[in-house]
């Protein structure tokens, strides 16, 4: 059940994210989540798309230095309180995240939490038996 | 003068003193050393052709390579019994290159260095502040026993710690300072940071050296700190500093030739260059009994000067060293070669590793950044594990150098590809 994202090397300077973005947009290949994680010098753009492989490709042959990397998507209900439980119950497993960054579906009224965990399928577990939908990548891809 | 008799030799006494310690040496290094010995026998010379000066030239020439091939002793003369103590410079592959002294050649090095000493009439009045590194790196003790030898209250204070350094200066009434030249600039600054005055202090001269400077920054330091500033030259596969100082002239540097004799050659075909064309400083020890050599290349680019000296010394002059025939950068008076770098990261399993060596003077001091392009091997998705590497990087960086540098992760491409050889250095010091 693991949601392939897109991990980018980016040098903290004017321009880098654009020139994702713009090739990204050349290719028609469709942006559902991103986030940067960065320190001084630079950053790490993740970056959820409707065409991992491709935009993987593309991105490589335009030199960036590009990594696909399997994260977890968990679906929560979008109201005060609804994340809460879901990290409780990792907590609870000993799970640790690496990092996380959620967006808000379209039509759902649902947000969708991108996870990075030390053990993917045991969270997966965890997260369903909590009563969490665990949505399949073709519906983040999709979304 | 510290030895006006040696100083001022008239030349054919000089040529005279050098053609019969020349052959000494060589015959010295082809019965004790058999690297000498095999070079020589390929090379069809044997000790008795050197008849005149000239026949140096029909002697190989011996290279750093040649030097760490026969790690750690193998070009040591004498048995290790005589050897009184050890030198090493970091080398490029780990292994350092180590030079070995008698104690007669600790002698000879606290003569030249007295003489260097002497250019500013150093006596046993002075109170010489010794801020180069002392240790394996032959600057500091070098320095030291030449101002021993003289009788001058020497305070060793070695590099660094740069407010004690002053604080010293001024409480000890420092009269001359030996120190790289850019940590005499990065000391000025701090000194007028810390409302310190060169009118507080004694300071009446100052001997430069381990690595290059301009004029510019002469006049600078010589008007900052109203000193007067010489350059010094030497390395350790000769002897350490000693090799060469300037005179007060300040119009080249006496090599001191009754010790090492000096050639000029072309670095492509080896060829002797007569006087006064630029090329690559060769050395051959004249006096040296444990660690001598022969024809070393140095790598440094400069040429001789022959024409007296108002100064009335008879020992010819080298110009200020120009540069490199190799990628050596010096640093803070530390040897920098760039496939030193790329050692640290092959053995951090990077694979044909892309980087880049930025050296910059910031606020007077050296300071070398290292870029690394991150390839998909190096690659993690995680800020931690990024900045981990970085810190693994810089701490192995560092510990092959024994100098602070900075580690920067750059995307691929950031370093400029070139046809042949990979442009590894980008020198933004301003040193001409």
């Amino acid at each position: 059940m693991s949601v392939k994202q897109i991990s980018v090397f980016l040098e903290n300077k004017s321009g880098r994210l654009a020139a994702v973005a713009r090739l990204l947009a050349s290719r028609g290949i469709n942006i559902r989540a991103l986030s940067i994680a960065d320190t001084s010098d630079f950053g790490i753009l993740r970056l959820i798309v409707d065409r991992p492989e491709e935009a993987y490709r593309a991105l490589k042959e335009e030199g960036f230095t590009v990594s696909l990397t399997d994260v977890l998507a968990v679906a929560v209900p979008d109201r005060p309180g609804g994340l809460a439980p879901a990290l409780e119950a990792l907590s609870e497993a000993n799970l640790n995240i690496e990092y996380l960054y959620a967006f808000v579906a379209r039509h759902a009224d649902q947000a969708l939490v991108l996870l990075k965990v030390d053990d993917r399928e045991r969270a997966v577990k965890v997260l369903e038996e909590a009563g969490f939908k665990v949505p399949s990548p073709e519906e983040i891809y999709s979304l | 003068m510290w030895n006006p008799k040696a100083e001022c030799l008239p030349r054919e006494e000089l040529e005279e003193l050098k053609l019969e310690r020349l052959k000494n040496t060589v015959r010295h290094v082809y019965e004790n050393v058999p690297f000498y010995r095999r070079k020589m026998d390929e090379a069809g010379v044997k000790p008795e052709d050197i008849r005149s000066l000239e026949d140096i030239r029909h002697l190989p020439f011996t290279t750093k390579e040649d030097l760490r091939e026969n790690y750690p002793f193998g070009l040591f003369a004498v048995p290790l019994k005589d050897v009184v103590r050890i030198h090493a410079s970091s080398g490029t592959t780990g292994k350092p290159t180590v030079v070995g002294y008698t104690r007669e050649d600790i002698e000879v090095w606290s003569e030249v260095m007295a003489r260097t000493l002497g250019m500013v009439s150093a006596s046993s009045e002075d109170v010489v502040q010794i801020a180069y590194g002392y240790g394996l790196f032959t600057g500091g003790l070098g320095v030291h026993y030449g101002a021993e030898k003289i009788g001058c209250t020497v305070i060793p204070t070695s590099g660094g710690n740069t407010k004690r350094q002053i604080m010293l200066m001024r409480d000890f009434g420092t009269t001359i300072l030996c120190c790289t030249p850019s940590y005499a600039c990065y000391l000025v600054e701090v000194m007028a940071e810390l409302g310190v005055s060169p009118r507080e202090l004694k300071l009446r001269a100052g001997l430069f050296g381990a690595e290059p400077w301009s004029e510019g920054m002469r006049r600078e330091i010589e008007s900052n700190l109203g000193i007067e500033a010489l350059d010094i030259y030497g390395l350790s596969e000769i002897i350490g500093p000693g090799v060469a100082a300037e005179c007060l002239c300040k119009e080249g540097l006496h090599i001191w030739e009754d010790h090492f004799l000096p050639e000029v050659i072309n670095p492509a075909t080896g060829e002797p260059l007569p006087p006064g064309e630029e090329g690559e400083l060769v050395f051959t020890t004249l006096t040296k009994r444990g660690f001598p050599v022969i024809r070393y290349r140095t790598r440094d680019i400069s040429f001789l000067l022959p024409e007296p000296c108002a100064c009335g010394r008879t020992h010819v002059r080298m110009g200020r060293v120009k540069g490199r025939t190799d990628d050596m950068l010096i640093i803070r008076g530390v040897n920098v070669f760039p496939s030193q770098i790329e050692e640290v990261l092959l053995s951090l399993g990077y694979t044909e590793p892309h980087y880049l060596l930025v050296v910059d003077r910031e606020r007077r001091l050296d300071v070398l950044e290292v870029w690394v392009e991150v390839s998909e091997s190096i690659f993690r998705d995680e800020v931690r594990g990024l900045e981990e590497l970085e810190e693994k990087i810089r701490r192995e960086i560092e510990a092959v150098l024994g100098i602070a540098v900075k580690v920067r992760l750059v995307e691929p491409k950031t370093i400029q590809r070139s046809e042949g050889k990979a442009k590894r250095i980008i020198d933004r010091r301003d040193l001409r």
